[in-house]
């Protein structure tokens, strides 16, 4: 088995005089979920097309599960929810699925008892007999991810899977993205919802002209040797206690009943705690200030629009 | 097979977005107007009465002249259902983005091509068959005529009906749907005055005319397959009338279509086919 799901080098599109990708080059973990962001016309959904095999690049290399891009035995093992999810809406909900499922040559068994669980999964078992056409853009969504896992697949692609969807259908999908992490699968997600990425991926990459501009793990999103901001609640903060802080802090200020202080290293909390506690304030909080998905997007992407 | 679930999926669209019914209900509205005027005309307009072998020879000639108009008027009808069902089809998908999960299946991009086209074929046959049946019912219950050679006839009409549906499932793959209806309309509108043309060069014996017509149905043959079809089904005394330069029906059969216009058609459909399937593997989507 290959240690990656997705591994592409320098992949590239061009049309006619415009490039949409430059050249990604980009490692998904098998069984991770990995996040990829950027601003819009970054190449994002180009990319992906690329990936799926609906777009031929004009130049690069990829393997999908280790196998080269195209591979028909591949695609068996992928599933796939598109930006705008427009389908047949002429069909019935169950049909839908029966006849994608059919395009995975899925054994009828098999397919029957995949449709039902996941129209049940989905929240739409009471829908299976309605056409698509009469469906809420958020029941398009839903439909539309139940597609993308008809055939349990080993690797998927959710292209906005939210962008429908109300609080309670965005949490269904986070639900869902969860289950598939336990089983295994790699899930790459295209989002503009930051906080979505940030509580669901495990990794994100960052694009930007159709290159990636760096890759974060997002467990561990305070990057080495930066400055952290901590905020500690605590009464019976006398002066010179905060001028005691100055040890690990390289700044320290008072931000209401917050004090605020500034360190380079995460180990020097426990001490720092300590020190506190020992010259009798009474601490109720520290807590590290986590550099936010969003503001690490406009650090790398910057704020300027690309359009 | 997967081939088979595309061509379900485009029996189940005929039927959900009422094209079907569209096509029948205007259809049978034609066959009703058609029985009514072919009735008046076998009645009410001073032809000899049956009996005397004479005048069954002019009621003949008659009846095959306006039977011969009905059957392009069905022509003409399952030509545009074929041609209106198989414009959007690829373009169309793509235009919209429904594509996006049939060609992201495990399906040959070549194989959702020829689904589409074996479910048009197969509802043009259908749709042809019912017409034509229809026809073929009217005409013999108000006049006892009936068409010779049918069933070659409407193979060959048939036959017809599917090559212009090929070309324009050729278009689509690469054209936007109103770009495809354009196309394919104009090169129908040239090959009926290219045959126009040549039958007006027949009658006057002019081959740089007649040329023409044969050129023009080089580019498209459809008019060439239909008057094949049309000199098929007309009683051997409109075939010998044909021969010796008198019109023997309304689409004026003299200058007969020979049988490797057939042959042509052929090769001529299975280029577009692989058109078709070539220019949509190629294609992003």
């Amino acid at each position: 088995m290959p240690s990656f799901a997705i591994e592409t080098h320098h992949l590239r599109k061009e049309f006619d005089d415009n490039i949409a990708v430059r050249g990604l080059t980009l490692e998904v973990k098998q069984g991770e979920v990995f996040g990829f962001l950027g601003p819009n016309g970054a190449g994002k959904t180009t990319s992906i097309k690329m990936l799926l095999g609906l777009v031929s690049p004009t130049a690069g290399q990829a393997q999908l599960l280790g196998a080269p891009l195209g591979d028909r035995a591949t695609r068996a093992r992928m599933g796939f929810l598109p930006e705008h999810f427009r389908f047949h809406d002429w069909l019935k909900a169950g049909e839908f699925l029966t006849l994608h499922g059919q395009l995975y040559d899925m054994a009828t068994d098999r397919l029957r008892r995949r449709v039902t669980e996941l129209l049940e999964l989905v929240g739409l078992a009471p829908f299976r007999e309605k056409q698509l056409h009469t469906f809420s853009k958020g029941m398009l969504q839903r439909v539309g991810l139940a597609q993308a896992l008809l055939n349990e697949p080993a690797l998927v692609f959710l292209d906005e899977p939210t962008s429908g969807l109300d609080p309670v259908g965005r949490r269904l999908v986070r639900d869902i993205i969860r289950d598939l992490r336990a089983q295994g699968t790699t899930v790459f997600l295209n989002s503009h919802l930051l906080s979505e990425i940030e509580i669901t991926c495990d990794r994100v990459a960052f694009i930007k002209h159709g290159e990636v501009v760096q890759v974060s793990d997002l467990n561990t999103l305070i990057a080495e040797g930066e400055a952290t901001s901590v905020a500690i609640r605590a009464t019976g903060l006398t002066p010179e206690i905060i001028a005691g802080l100055s040890q690990w802090s390289q700044e320290t200020r008072l931000d209401g009943p917050q004090l605020m202080l500034t360190i380079t290293d995460e180990a020097a909390l426990p001490t720092l705690t300590r020190y506190l506690v020992e010259r009798g304030a009474q601490v109720y909080s520290v807590i590290p200030q986590k550099l936010s998905l969003e503001d690490l997007f406009i650090r790398i992407v910057g704020t300027e629009g690309v359009l | 097979m997967r081939l088979l679930t595309i061509t379900r999926l485009t029996f189940l669209e005929a039927a959900r977005r009422k094209i079907a019914l569209a096509a029948l209900l205007l259809g049978v509205a034609f066959l009703v107007l058609y029985a009514t005027g072919f009735y008046f005309i076998a009645t009410e307009t001073g032809l000899p009465g049956e009996g005397l072998q004479s005048s069954q020879l002019i009621r003949n000639q008659v009846f095959g002249f306006f039977t011969n108009a009905g059957m392009y008027a069905v022509n003409f009808l399952t030509i545009a259902m074929g041609a209106l069902v198989s414009a959007d089809t690829l373009a169309g998908e793509i235009g919209s983005g429904t594509i996006q999960t049939l060609a992201t299946k495990p399906a040959r991009r070549a194989e959702i091509v020829l689904g589409k086209w074996l479910g048009f074929a197969l509802l043009i046959g259908a749709y042809l068959a019912f017409m034509f049946s229809g026809l073929m019912l009217i005409v013999y219950s108000i006049a006892r005529y009936s068409v010779p050679n049918v069933f070659l006839g409407v193979a060959l009409i048939y036959f017809e009906c599917v090559l212009i549906m090929t070309l324009t499932l050729a278009c689509s793959s690469r054209f936007s749907t109103l770009a495809t209806g354009g196309i394919v309309f104009g090169m129908y509108g040239l090959a009926f005055i290219g045959g126009f043309v040549e039958q007006v060069g027949a009658i006057f014996r002019n081959q740089g005319v007649v040329n023409v017509g044969i050129i023009s149905s080089l580019i498209l043959p459809s008019e060439a397959l239909f008057r094949r079809a049309a000199y098929e089904m007309t009683s051997p005394l409109g075939q010998a009338a044909a021969a010796v330069g008198m019109p023997s029906g309304p689409m004026l059969v003299i200058s007969i279509p020979s049988p490797m216009m057939i042959v042509y058609g052929a090769f001529y459909l299975l280029v577009m086919l692989g058109i078709a399937i070539w220019v949509f593997q190629r294609r992003d989507l």
